[in-house]
Parts: structure tokens; C-alpha cells; sequence
């Protein structure tokens, strides 16, 4: 019987690395800094290389998005590597991200007129070891489109984010992780004016062979905090079959 | 190498250009004219009409007396420059540096050294060109000798041979007229008048002597025709530095054969280049189609390289616009522009990342070929507060900032193109908004912060100052809300929704 769990075991592990995640090395864990929520993922291990989805219906959450990616990319792009920032539609204002510590300079942004152009570059950067990291804004994701991406992360290691504008939920991708990050209305001290730290409702849907789950997250000025676990549904779902603009 | 120069003097460029392609003035005296001072003034004479007498520079009025059913035709002006370009340019295969006679405007000057023996010697390439020119209707004189003068001055005014031998050109020049020497009206009104009627009455003279009375650029023409003095062709076509050619036997017509192709060419080209440590910028791949078409399709690299598998990425995306059409019997890549190459040094250990990395260049060069340019950019901090102009657009990889990135103040992660008004509750004179309604959604703001003012740049444009707030509704999404302008000014003061924070 033992030997048989072994057996498993030993499968699991190879099917595992073959899908791109790394074994938790001993005595060297890779944190990325996002607390508790890494432990959602098979070997505890934030994977770097693997595609990562985030549904960004309204503006608030791709306001939200944008700064929770942010949050990772200082942590990817410590090194001093670069990112692309791919997209038809960009909102993101570059000044913004050295609040999240990332120098807005080492970001390449390639404005193209059509979502093909966009998935290409996307495709080819992911294929470029150079990089940190690729952003990329789409309205529509397909199975196959995801499916090539899957293919370029496992070749080169870059860490793909695709922020996906449609709240098609059913759409199956290949993806590795999706996320839903909603804002949440901040904590201030009692009786202290104004706003405080960025505090959002992180929502793993799906995770490859890991625990999806609810946490609320706040980014404290330097780096990540975990508030606590979220018990409260996502107040932003409800709002999501409203038609935007 | 001995250099060796042939002059082509076509004797009647124009009048044989319009008997190509006019063949029905065959028979009929015709001339050009160009009108100057109110009078048609002869430019060109065709054979028939010159033996009637008439002549360049004459009144076309008056040919028309000695000549009758003379036609007079229009000259435009700059017409015998063109058609010699166009013959030039065909002459290129004959010489790689072909020139357009300048003194004359009737003639190409082609420097041929170490050329003739690919036509059997310099007889043969002389009889070749004639025969070639002649079937397609132009009548012309040439010679070869080792100055570009000397042998201009054979193929005009020579009479024995067109082929000078080396360091013959003294030679053959000495029985010849003055006008030989391409000299201008006044000069050889002066040589005439003193009774030099050949090249040897005067060539033996000191030159101090010819220069006080002819000029010094008297004394130039003729050094340039004995030789002491180089002559500088200017070609018409500036030969490629690093060009590769492959000709095919069979006709490429698929894409399998074309992307062959230029994986050889840019093997032996990237060899050259790296030989001489050199980098492609730009390239060009053209194509020649056995229906005579020409299809070329361009590169540029944003550094110097001679990566073969780069550059063959490159070139890879543009291979859709080549159409092959029956097929292609020549490719032809040439790489107009090249830079010294920056030899990185090879790190032992691992390399830097960041916006200089070898494969991120090679990236952001594949997306240029195939998107543009124009698409990729990054942002720089601008020292500016105005959020629109406060990041400055830059398309270079390696400019640096000049100032540093402002984090005392916060700014949305998102920002509106342009800000987009909204109707707003809210108490004067300094206070945020009660409530918003933007998109026909009704925000009550729980938490807010600001004012900060931000100045209109106005030296650049007209207008309010905005106060802007940074604002949290009940559902905690995060909003960057200003108002233009002071409440109760005689300008309308205005709130608008600026961006999104995280």
C-alpha cells in the first residue's frame, strides 16, 4: 500500500514540474511576499512561471488589479529586469507604480490598435528570458490563445499576467491561476481623516492543483500585509452584470 | 591596379532618344528647341537636319528657312540629365561606378578597372557596349585610357584608336584639338587666337606661363587628362559596402525557398561582417522576379548586429510581403547602413537583466518589424505637476531620467485620458463631495483626503486650476475627483472623475 502512495506521490511531483512549478527547494523558499495566500498554491510556491488571469469587469477592479500586479512585479523585477506592458486600451498611469516600488521606467509599453497585435507581442515576449514579467490587456481570452501562452511560459520562465475585460467566467482557459482583486473600502485609526493603505478582496477562482480561496489584502506602503481571511462574498459580484459604459 | 576609365559620348542623345520612340520621324528632319529671350533657340538637331546645315544655337526660325519641313519639337529642360541617369544606371552592368559627364551633359563616364576582362579584354567590352547601345538605337563614341579626361578627349575628338594603352594618354592627346581638354568658350577663343591649333603646340609650355594667361582651371584640365592631377567620378549609384547576391538556377517560388535563401544570404553576409566586427542597422532583401518585377522588403535593428538567427527572425516576418508571383531568380541583400559592433564581454557567471539585455533588444527589433516603431515607448518622470504632462513619452531604450519619480503625492493607478465631468453634492468652499454620479451610478463618499491644488501650466494653455481629492466610496472603490475652478467665480466651476485608485 505504501509503495503505491509512493508511487503517487512520485507521479504527482513530475506531473507537477512538468506544469511548471518549481519544488520548494530546501531551506530556500522563494516568498513573494503575498503571506498566506501562497500556501493556496501546490508546494506553497508563488509560480513564476505560469500564466496568471485576472477578471477585471469594472474599472475599480482593473484600478485594483493594476496594483496588486504591481505589488508582485516590484518583487519580480528586483533583479532589474524589464517588463512589456502590452495592451489596446491603457489606462495605467506609469507615475503611479513607484507607490508599489517598481520603477514605472522599466516597463515597456506597446500601444497596438488590434487585440491580435496584442497577443502576439504577448506571445513573443513570454518567449524573451530577458524579461520579468509580461502584462498584457485583453478583452477575450480563448483556450487556444491561452494554450500558446502556457507553451511560451514553459519555455522561458517569464511570469504572465493577462488581465481579462470580460467577466465570462465559464471561459475556459489553460490559465494557471485566476484572480479577482475588488477593492475594499480601507481601515483608518478611529477618528484619523482621510484614507488608508489600499485594502483589497483577493479572490483565487481557480488554481491548478491548489485550494482557491478569499483573502482581503492590504498593500502597506512597502509591501504586502494579509488582513485576514474574507468570510464576506465578493460585494463587487453582484455588480458585475451591469453593463459598463 | 592600373585604373582605367571609358568615356561613352552619345552624339545625338536626344534626337536618338526621339527616334525610339517616335520611329515615324525616321525620314523628317526635326529639331529641339528651347525658347530663350522670346526666340526658340535650336538645343538638339537630328542627323537629316544637320546635314541641311542647321545647327545648335541657332534660331529655329531660321533653320526652318534652310531646312524645309523641319519640325520643331519642345526641350524641357534637365531632359539630357534623366535620360543619361537612366542609361547610367543600365550601364551599371558594365561598371559598378558609372558617372554622368558633367561638361558635356552628353556623355557617362564609367571607371572600369579590373572589369574589361569579364568581356574578353578591352576591346571586346568597348565592342560590346557599342553593339548593345547601338541595337537599342543609340549611336555613340568611346574610348578607354588611364585618365577620365584623356579618355573624354579621345571618344570626342579622336581619330586613330579608341583604346589608349597604359600611360599612353600624353600620346594620343598631342595631335589633338584644344576642345579636347573640356574647356569653356572664352579659353579657347584666347588658344585659337594665338594660333594653338593642337594639344603639342602648348602642352610643353611652363606652367606658370599657361596659367597667367588661360587661368587656373585651364591648368587643371589638362593635368586631369595627363594624369597628374585624380580626377573623382561621382557614381550614380553608391555601391553597397556589405551586399550579397544569390542567383538561382530554377525560379523560388515557395516559402520554404525564399526563407532558404536568405539564411544563406545572411550566413555569408553576417561572416563579413562580423570578420570586420560590424553590425547590420538596416537591411534590405531584394527580390528579382523572372516577370522583371522587383519586390524589396526592409529591417532596421535598434543596435548593431550580426546575429544570424536575429536577423533571420526579422526578416521572417516580412516574408508574407514578398510575392513570388512565377518565382524569383535573384536575391539580392544588401546592408545600406552598418555600425561598429559593441563587442559585449563575456560574463562568467550570470548576466544583468534589464532594458539593455541582449534578448530584450532582440525582442523590442522583432516587434518593430512587425507592429512599428511607433508602438513601443516608455515614460519618464517630467518635472512637471500637471498629471497629464507630468510623464514625458520616450521611444529610446536608453534614455535616462533626469529627475526622479515623486512619491510624496498619491496618483491613481489608472488614469482618464481625459477627464470625464460628474454631478456632485458637496459643501463650499473646501470640502470633498458628498456624493458623485458618474455613469449613472450614485457613489457616496465615506472617506476622502485633499484638497491639492494643482496650477495650470499657463504658459502653455488657458484655464482653471483644479483641487483634486482622493475619495472612497461605501463599496471602498477608490476615485481621483477634482473640481475646476473656485466656487462662485464668474468662470462655472466644474467636478470631474480623473482616474481610479488601487
Amino acid at each position: 500500500m505504501d509503495a503505491k502512495r509512493e508511487l503517487f506521490q512520485k507521479l504527482q511531483q513530475d506531473i507537477l514540474l512538468w506544469q511548471g512549478f518549481k519544488p520548494l527547494a530546501a531551506g530556500k523558499a522563494e516568498r513573494i511576499g503575498l503571506g498566506e495566500i501562497e500556501d493556496s498554491f501546490p508546494g506553497s510556491v508563488f509560480p513564476k512561471k505560469a500564466i496568471h488571469e485576472f477578471i477585471t469587469v469594472q474599472p475599480e477592479q482593473s484600478a485594483a488589479s493594476d496594483g496588486f500586479i504591481a505589488g508582485l512585479l516590484a518583487v519580480l523585477m528586483e533583479n532589474g529586469a524589464a517588463c512589456v506592458w502590452a495592451s489596446t486600451s491603457r489606462r495605467l498611469f506609469p507615475a503611479s507604480l513607484s507607490l508599489f516600488n517598481v520603477a514605472p521606467e522599466r516597463i515597456i509599453f506597446m500601444d497596438v490598435k488590434t487585440e491580435k497585435d496584442v497577443l502576439w507581442i504577448t506571445e513573443e515576449a513570454l518567449k524573451c528570458e530577458g524579461l520579468a514579467a509580461v502584462v498584457a490587456e485583453v478583452s477575450n481570452l480563448s483556450l487556444i490563445e491561452s494554450r500558446r501562452l502556457q507553451l511560451a511560459v514553459e519555455s522561458s520562465g517569464v511570469t504572465g499576467f493577462i488581465l481579462r475585460k470580460d467577466g465570462n467566467k465559464t471561459a475556459s482557459t489553460v490559465a494557471t491561476a485566476r484572480w479577482r482583486i475588488s477593492p475594499l473600502p480601507s481601515h483608518t485609526e478611529e477618528g484619523m481623516p482621510g484614507l488608508g493603505f489600499p485594502r483589497w478582496q483577493v479572490e483565487l477562482l481557480k488554481v491548478r492543483n491548489g485550494k482557491p480561496g478569499s483573502f482581503i489584502l492590504e498593500w502597506a506602503g512597502e509591501k504586502f500585509k494579509e488582513v485576514k481571511k474574507a468570510k464576506t462574498p465578493n460585494i463587487w459580484s453582484e455588480a458585475e452584470g451591469r453593463q459598463i459604459g | 591596379m592600373q585604373r582605367r576609365f571609358v568615356s561613352i559620348w552619345f552624339r545625338q542623345l536626344l534626337a536618338d532618344w526621339q527616334l525610339i520612340r517616335r520611329p515615324e520621324l525616321k525620314d523628317v528632319p526635326f529639331v529641339f528647341a528651347a525658347p530663350d529671350h522670346g526666340r526658340m533657340i535650336i538645343t538638339a538637331v537630328s542627323p537629316i537636319a544637320s546635314s541641311f546645315g542647321v545647327e545648335t544655337g541657332m534660331r529655329a526660325a531660321d533653320a526652318k528657312a534652310i531646312c524645309p519641313g523641319l519640325e520643331v519639337l519642345d526641350d524641357k529642360p534637365g531632359r539630357p540629365k534623366n535620360l543619361l541617369k537612366g542609361l547610367g544606371e543600365w550601364c551599371v552592368r558594365y561598371s559598378p561606378v558609372v558617372a554622368i559627364d558633367e561638361f558635356g551633359m552628353d556623355g557617362l563616364m564609367l571607371d572600369v578597372s579590373g572589369c574589361t576582362h569579364l568581356w574578353g579584354g578591352e576591346r571586346g567590352y568597348l565592342k560590346e557596349i557599342v553593339s548593345r547601345l547601338k541595337s537599342k538605337g543609340y549611336t555613340v563614341r568611346l574610348a578607354i585610357a588611364d585618365t577620365p579626361g584623356s579618355a573624354w578627349a579621345v571618344s570626342h575628338y579622336g581619330r586613330v584608336t579608341p583604346l589608349i594603352p597604359t600611360g599612353g594618354q600624353v600620346d594620343a592627346l598631342l595631335d589633338l584639338v584644344p576642345d579636347a581638354l573640356r574647356l569653356r568658350e572664352p579659353v579657347l577663343g584666347k588658344l585659337r587666337k594665338l594660333g594653338f591649333y593642337q594639344i603639342k603646340s602648348f602642352i610643353g609650355m611652363p606652367r606658370s606661363v599657361l596659367r597667367r594667361r588661360f587661368g587656373e582651371d585651364f591648368l587643371l584640365r589638362l593635368a586631369q587628362a595627363i594624369g597628374t592631377e585624380n580626377e573623382v567620378l561621382v557614381p550614380l549609384q553608391v555601391p553597397v559596402a556589405f551586399s550579397e547576391r544569390l542567383a538561382c538556377l530554377e525560379p523560388i517560388k515557395t516559402r520554404n525557398g525564399i526563407e532558404t535563401a536568405i539564411h544563406k544570404l545572411l550566413e555569408n553576409l553576417c561572416n563579413r561582417l562580423q570578420a570586420e566586427g560590424k553590425g547590420l542597422r538596416t537591411g534590405v532583401l531584394t527580390c528579382y522576379r523572372i516577370d522583371g518585377k522587383v519586390v524589396k522588403v526592409n529591417i532596421g535593428t535598434s543596435g548593431a548586429t550580426h546575429h544570424i538567427s536575429h536577423l533571420f527572425k526579422l526578416f521572417q516576418l516580412k516574408i508574407d510581403q514578398i510575392r513570388p508571383a512565377l518565382g524569383i531568380e535573384l536575391f539580392v541583400l544588401d546592408a545600406p547602413k552598418v555600425d561598429e559592433v559593441a563587442v559585449p564581454q563575456e560574463e562568467m557567471w550570470t548576466s544583468t537583466p534589464g532594458l539593455d539585455d541582449k534578448s530584450v533588444i532582440r525582442l523590442l527589433d522583432r516587434v518593430a518589424g512587425k507592429v512599428g516603431f511607433q508602438v513601443i515607448h516608455r515614460y519618464l518622470p517630467a518635472t512637471r505637476y500637471w498629471p497629464e504632462r507630468s510623464v514625458q513619452r520616450t521611444v529610446s531604450v536608453t534614455e535616462k531620467a533626469v529627475t526622479t519619480w515623486r512619491v510624496t503625492q498619491p496618483r491613481p493607478t489608472e488614469l482618464l485620458k481625459t477627464p470625464v465631468p460628474i454631478e456632485v453634492m458637496a459643501i463650499i468652499p473646501d470640502h470633498p463631495p458628498k456624493f458623485f454620479i458618474y455613469k449613472g451610478m450614485r457613489h457616496t463618499v465615506t472617506k476622502a483626503d485633499g484638497p491639492e491644488r494643482i496650477e495650470r501650466e499657463w504658459w502653455l494653455d488657458q484655464g482653471e486650476h483644479r483641487d483634486y481629492y482622493q475619495v472612497e466610496d461605501e463599496q471602498g472603490g477608490r476615485y481621483w475627483l477634482f473640481r475646476s475652478g473656485h466656487y462662485g467665480g464668474e468662470q462655472k466651476y466644474k467636478w470631474f472623475i480623473h482616474g481610479f485608485f488601487a
